[in-house]
């Protein structure tokens, strides 16, 4: 089945307000309704995704390595990275939980780099299978993406909560601004995406 | 200026093109091409009604940011431990970053989103045409990503099951407090915005 696009009705949607619009022959038209400037596709989108993916997978090792927290007690001190409180919540009979942080921290952010990954790719090749099985993809990933910041809000009340002076304190680690990064790095590579990359090439071909 | 189309919709996700359609009550349009939701008749729910909740979430966003989560205890000392004054203890040993991104996502991007929502709300019966009407709309839509209260409700409750096991946890005011904020943003993020752009008048076709 071939639906007619906006793009190739010389038509333009604006991604603010969601109006379409007839730019006519202007150069650089903006939305009548909206006063947005009004772009066939996201400006650079391939490339500026790119970036911020590459960034976020390097981060990603210091965010595992580095420890996210650090215990302080009378007699000694630990350091937690975001494994080790997993493995910490599964010790302590929270296995829920730990499938939980584990999910949102670990699986979830490498997942969506990889998947975006794929689909930037995929993009770029003009790869027609999976159109439909990609676009949901990317919605799942648009979705899931913010409950990674799971750890970061932990991270916060546990320190917040755990101020029994010489008894016993707990503070940041390094890894956790680390963490805070991918997570942040990635949604926005979520939001430079254009999904509608994902079908255009293939469309030219057919 | 470019022609609005306003009788048309294009699919978001992959560019589709279709006439819009007329939709009952609690339907919604899939795109027939990629299967992302299109377009869903707006719950019938009046600007004044929205308003309501907004001006009832903001309430509650200051007392779940100002108000003690929990009361703690462990062997003989006690305090107690809020949002912001947690941010304050990130910020104080040195985690920067880190403080800034909580605060960012739990405090700060809610409050320009309500506060924002509420400036909208009373301007767009008055002057639906104005220009500060669409600046403040496109606001809401930059930040509203970014305002992660949701996450927020399940990492407390997260970090209470972490710390019950070493002291004793007491319930405060902004628990319940967080845990409606959560429920009213969720009413409110459901309203489309769309719908609210659509109050705006279109400027008049050119002969
Ligand atoms: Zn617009
Ligand atoms: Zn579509």
């Amino acid at each position: 089945m071939t639906l007619p696009t906006a793009h190739a009705e010389g038509l333009i949607l604006c991604e603010t307000c969601g109006l379409v619009c007839d730019p006519g022959r202007e150069p650089h038209p903006h939305c009548p309704r909206c006063g947005t400037t009004l772009h066939a596709r996201k400006v650079d989108s391939i490339r500026r995704t790119w970036a911020l993916l590459i960034a976020a997978a390097i981060l990603y090792v210091p965010a595992n390595l580095l420890p996210v927290m650090s215990t302080y007690t009378l007699f000694n001190t630990s350091h937690d990275t975001i494994m080790s409180g997993i493995v910490y919540f599964w010790n302590t009979g929270s296995p829920d939980l730990a499938i939980l942080i584990f999910a949102v921290s670990i699986f979830i952010p490498l997942a969506k780099i990889l998947c975006m990954v794929l689909l930037l790719i995929a993009a770029q090749y003009g790869v027609d299978k999976g159109l439909r099985q990609r676009a949901l993809m990317f919605r799942v990933i648009e979705f899931v993406g913010r409950w990674s910041m799971l750890d970061i809000f932990v991270i916060t009340m546990t320190v917040g909560m755990v101020r029994f002076r010489s008894l016993a304190t707990i503070d940041a680690g390094p890894g956790a601004a680390a963490f805070g990064a991918v997570v942040v790095l990635t949604m926005i590579a979520a939001h430079t995406f254009d999904p509608r990359l994902i079908w255009d090439r293939s469309e030219k071909k057919s | 200026m470019p022609k609005p189309l306003p009788a048309l919709i294009a699919c978001p996700h992959c560019d589709a093109l279709y006439r819009r359609p007329t939709l009952g009550r609690g339907e919604r349009a899939r795109c027939a091409r990629c299967g992302a939701p299109l377009y869903r008749e707006a719950i019938k729910l009046d600007p004044d009604h929205l308003l309501a909740l907004v001006i009832a979430a903001s309430i509650t966003l200051v007392i779940a940011n100002l108000s003690p989560v929990v009361r703690l205890s462990a062997s003989g000392i006690t305090h107690s431990a809020s949002l912001i004054g947690s941010i304050g203890v990130l910020w104080d040993e040195g985690r920067v970053l880190t403080a800034m991104l909580a605060f960012a996502t739990t405090i700060a991007f809610p409050v320009a989103e309500l506060g924002a929502f509420t400036a909208l709300l009373i301007l767009i019966r008055r002057e639906p045409g104005s220009p500060h009407v669409a600046a403040l709309l496109r606001g809401i839509q930059a930040v509203r990503p970014w305002g992660m209260t949701e996450v927020f409700m399940l990492g407390i409750v997260v970090a209470l099951v972490k710390i019950s096991h070493t002291a004793q946890v007491i319930p405060g005011v902004a628990l319940f407090a967080f845990a409606a904020l959560t429920i009213l943003l969720t009413l409110i993020i459901s309203y489309d915005l769309k719908a609210l752009w659509a109050l705006r008048p279109l400027p008049e076709a050119e002969p």
